[in-house]
């Protein structure tokens, strides 16, 4: 009966591109100081690219030491002369304005993203956008009920909030810093990931379109090194940060001793847990959500599946029947599932990882779709036969890589999901309640999933343990990272 | 199959859980099928049409009509391609038949006390055999949810095997009536039932009560015969009935048999929509599709 099912696809889907001419996306952009577009002090610029395409989509601006500081004095101003003294239901009437304006330019946001991105416009028009705007309501809310919040009687903010965004969700990760940071009455420096301006910048059109009091929110884009000057500057309260381990680790050595405040959310190995009497086509849906969604570029990816070794060559013969159905290609195309990876950079360490995976005696498995000729791109991969000493299954991929380890009783599987570095999200599935919780109340990770993978919603926290850092964001302990307490 | 047979295959069955399986199906609903794709998809869903009427007031006149819009659904246009079937009650298949005669239309009748099969065996197996005797090609049983519901379920599988017997060559859909079975896990569950107890093709519902197909519950009744086949080897098809009135609705079905179970079942012989009003809206989106403009709804006979 295997052909019968490899025959999937007797409706060959025509080409549904959306069209790019809705993004609008100038030639070039300034820094946002101060509530307008200005040229940097040493006019230097780079190219952000359509990582599906590698063509140039604009010249950015690089902001250097002076660009930071000019953005920081304009956030500290904002905050003693205007921010500070703004009340709740102000700062909320703000917010709310953003958030209808941002769903009121969805398209655009979504077009935008995926064509700086890579990612499938499916998922920026289903996901990032709606969620971007959600969280904007959601904090909306909060911003004049901080007294209620837990936090004692009269919360106060910490001032100028400096912060550091991926590339995976360029959007959904501005919205995650900005809105609570704005409710709780900072004022911002954001920075957007090198590879990925584009959004933040048309956010800064939209602050500008909801008339925010200048200086509330700068937007500078840039490097390394523009982030680096941004966490060293003296007047920054607090850095929150969402990136890699590696920078994370560098940042809190930096500003050790100096008083600012840090949130971290940082690297994961998220396990996904299937039990023998879990819902088994769901469970295909699950592991493929929770490793090819965004083409793995997802921190809380779950990159490790431990199942039970009792269905383990079921679930195996179901996934690759479903991983070979998955539609890899333009990203523009509304049937993609998985677009490009965002960088050539990105591109090689996943290339690197996987040969190790290889090298390490781990099976490897890829998806026979074609992939297009030009930009970064990578085939979804399952690797079977991993052990726990394999660097697949120990090194964050952050790509769209699989690695299928087993156990036999809930104990072990317990033991594999927790023995690694570190801990921001997990997966259980089971039908049952109580095996569930068991599990649950045994794993170290910030976000616990049951029956589902990849899940967010405002109002629930999100954040890790160990090396994935610490900190929350969402929910009303989203607030806490912004408010002296 | 012995009761405690049947138990042990039942019990095999995995979960499903209703968040991640209506899930999925909305995420397969935002699916977008342009040019080509689109028209060959709305030939197809009209093959796939089980033309129906079943009312207290159908006449011999009413199933003729019915019977000529089968055969030539479009008559303006007789590249349309005729539909799969015309599904009636049994006492109006021997009008159905001298209609529809040799034509590769099927007749399919419901039979076993339809729609509530609240009827003795004896009854349900006069019914069918009836149909069958005055020319029916397929025959549309219900099970008895009322059996399945207390958890008599060899009840239940012991009528699908009878009424498979009386059937003789006539195909057998068997109704699962899925909007009273309520959960997936039922729908499961009553699925792998009636393909064991000898169905051809497993349905939905009735059309009669106030749930009938939606997509999760196809989306589970796809899985069921994809693994059935794997299991068994053999091919058993799936049938929508109530509620698919327009053609977006039943492009999102064909995209989830696409995504599902694949080419084998994208054919009349295993995937059938039982609609009426259905194919008025196929065939005016197929004639939008070929000359750009919407046609006037008067321009389709209202059979």
């Amino acid at each position: 009966m295997e052909s019968l099912h490899s025959q999937l696809g007797g409706l060959q889907y025509d080409a549904a591109p959306e069209s790019a001419a809705v993004a609008n996306i100038q030639k070039e952009y300034g820094l946002f100081i101060n509530g307008r577009f200005t040229s940097p002090a040493d006019h230097k610029t780079f190219s952000t690219i359509n990582p599906a395409t590698e063509e140039t989509l604009s010249m950015i601006a690089l902001a250097d030491t002076k660009d930071v500081d000019s953005a920081v004095q304009s956030a500290k101003r904002a905050y003693e002369k205007v921010w500070s003294k703004t009340t709740g239901v102000q700062r909320a009437k703000y917010l709310y304005r953003i958030a209808r304006l941002i769903q009121e330019r969805s398209r655009e946001f979504a077009v935008t993203e995926t064509l700086d991105n890579g990612k499938p416009i499916r998922e920026t028009r289903d996901i990032d956008v709606p969620l971007a705007a959600a969280h904007f309501f959601y904090y909306a809310g909060w911003a004049d009920k901080l007294s209620h919040a837990g936090f004692g009687q009269d919360p106060q903010p910490l001032g100028v909030a400096g912060q550091i965004i991926p590339w995976n969700f360029p959007l959904l990760m501005a919205a995650w810093k900005l809105a609570p940071a704005l409710a709780a009455g900072n004022t911002c420096v954001l920075k957007p990931a090198e590879t990925t301006p584009l959004t933040a910048l048309l956010l800064a059109e939209i602050l500008q379109q909801a008339e925010l009091p200048e200086g509330v929110v700068n937007i500078i884009t840039g490097d390394g090194t523009t982030g680096a000057a941004l966490v060293e500057h003296p007047d920054v309260n607090k850095i929150a940060f969402t990136g890699s381990t590696g920078v994370g680790r560098m940042i809190q050595q930096r500003i050790a001793g100096s008083g600012k405040h840090l949130t971290l959310e940082l690297g994961g190995k998220g396990a996904n847990i299937v039990f023998e009497d879990a819902p088994i086509d769901e469970v295909v849906e699950g592991i493929i959500d929770g490793i090819f969604f965004n083409q793995g570029h997802v921190c809380c990816a779950g990159s490790r599946l431990l199942v039970q070794e009792s269905i383990a060559e079921d679930v195996l013969r179901r996934l690759m029947r479903r991983v070979e159905q998955l539609r890899v290609g333009d990203p523009m195309d509304k049937n993609t599932d998985v677009g490009a990876i965002n960088s050539a950079e990105q591109l090689a360490r996943i290339t690197e990882l996987t040969a190790a995976g290889e090298g390490e005696g781990a099976t490897r498995l890829t998806s026979t779709c074609v992939l297009p000729s030009t930009g970064f791109w990578f085939a979804p991969t399952v690797f079977t036969n991993v052990s726990q000493s394999h660097r697949i299954a120990r090194e964050e991929i952050f790509g769209p890589v699989l690695s299928i380890l087993t156990f036999r009783t809930p104990e072990e599987a317990v033991q594999k999901a927790n023995n690694t570095n570190y801990g921001l999200a997990c997966g259980v599935w089971s039908e049952k309640g109580s095996r569930t919780l068991w599990v649950a109340e045994r794993l170290r990770a910030g976000v616990i999933w049951a029956n589902t993978y990849n899940k967010f919603d405002p109002t629930s926290p999100f954040g890790g343990v160990r090396e994935s850092g610490f900190g929350r964001e969402g929910g009303r302990q989203g607030l806490e990272a912004y408010l002296n307490v | 199959m012995t009761e405690s047979g049947l138990r042990t295959e039942l019990k095999k069955l995995s979960g499903v859980d209703a968040v991640g399986a209506e899930a999925r199906v909305a995420k397969l609903s935002t699916r977008s099928l342009k040019k080509e794709t689109k028209r060959s998809a709305i030939n197809l869903a009209i093959s796939m049409v089980d033309l129906t009427t079943l009312e207290g007031a159908d006449t011999a006149g009413r199933v003729s009509s019915l019977c000529s819009k089968a055969l030539r659904p479009d008559a303006n246009d007789l590249t349309a391609p005729s539909v799969a079937a015309v599904c009636v009650y049994p006492d109006m298949v021997a009008t159905a038949r001298g209609v529809i005669g040799t034509s590769s239309v099927q007749v399919a009748s419901v039979a076993t006390a339809f729609p509530s099969g609240r009827a003795s065996l004896a009854v349900k197996l006069l019914d069918t055999t009836e149909a069958v005797e005055a020319g029916a090609d397929e025959i549309d049983m219900v099970i008895d949810r009322g059996a399945f519901l207390s958890g008599n379920l060899f009840k239940v599988y012991e009528e699908i095997v009878a009424v498979k017997e009386a059937c003789g060559r006539a195909h057998l859909k068997v109704i699962l009536e899925t909007g009273e079975l309520v959960t997936y896990d039922n729908v499961r569950r009553a699925s792998w039932l009636a393909m064991l107890g000898g169905a051809d093709f497993i349905k939905t519902s009735t059309g009669k009560v106030g749930v009938n197909a939606t997509l999760p519950v196809a989306l589970v009744m796809l899985e069921a015969v994809r693994d059935f086949a794997e299991e068994y080897g053999e091919v058993v098809g799936v049938k929508v009935a109530g509620g698919i009135r327009t053609t977006k609705d039943a492009l999102k079905y064909l995209v989830v048999v696409n995504e599902t179970v694949g080419a084998t079942w994208l054919t009349s012989d295993y995937f059938r929509f039982g609609a009426s009003s259905l194919l008025n809206d196929l065939l005016l989106q197929r004639s939008k599709q070929q000359t750009g403009n919407y046609a006037r709804p008067d321009r389709f006979s209202g059979d």
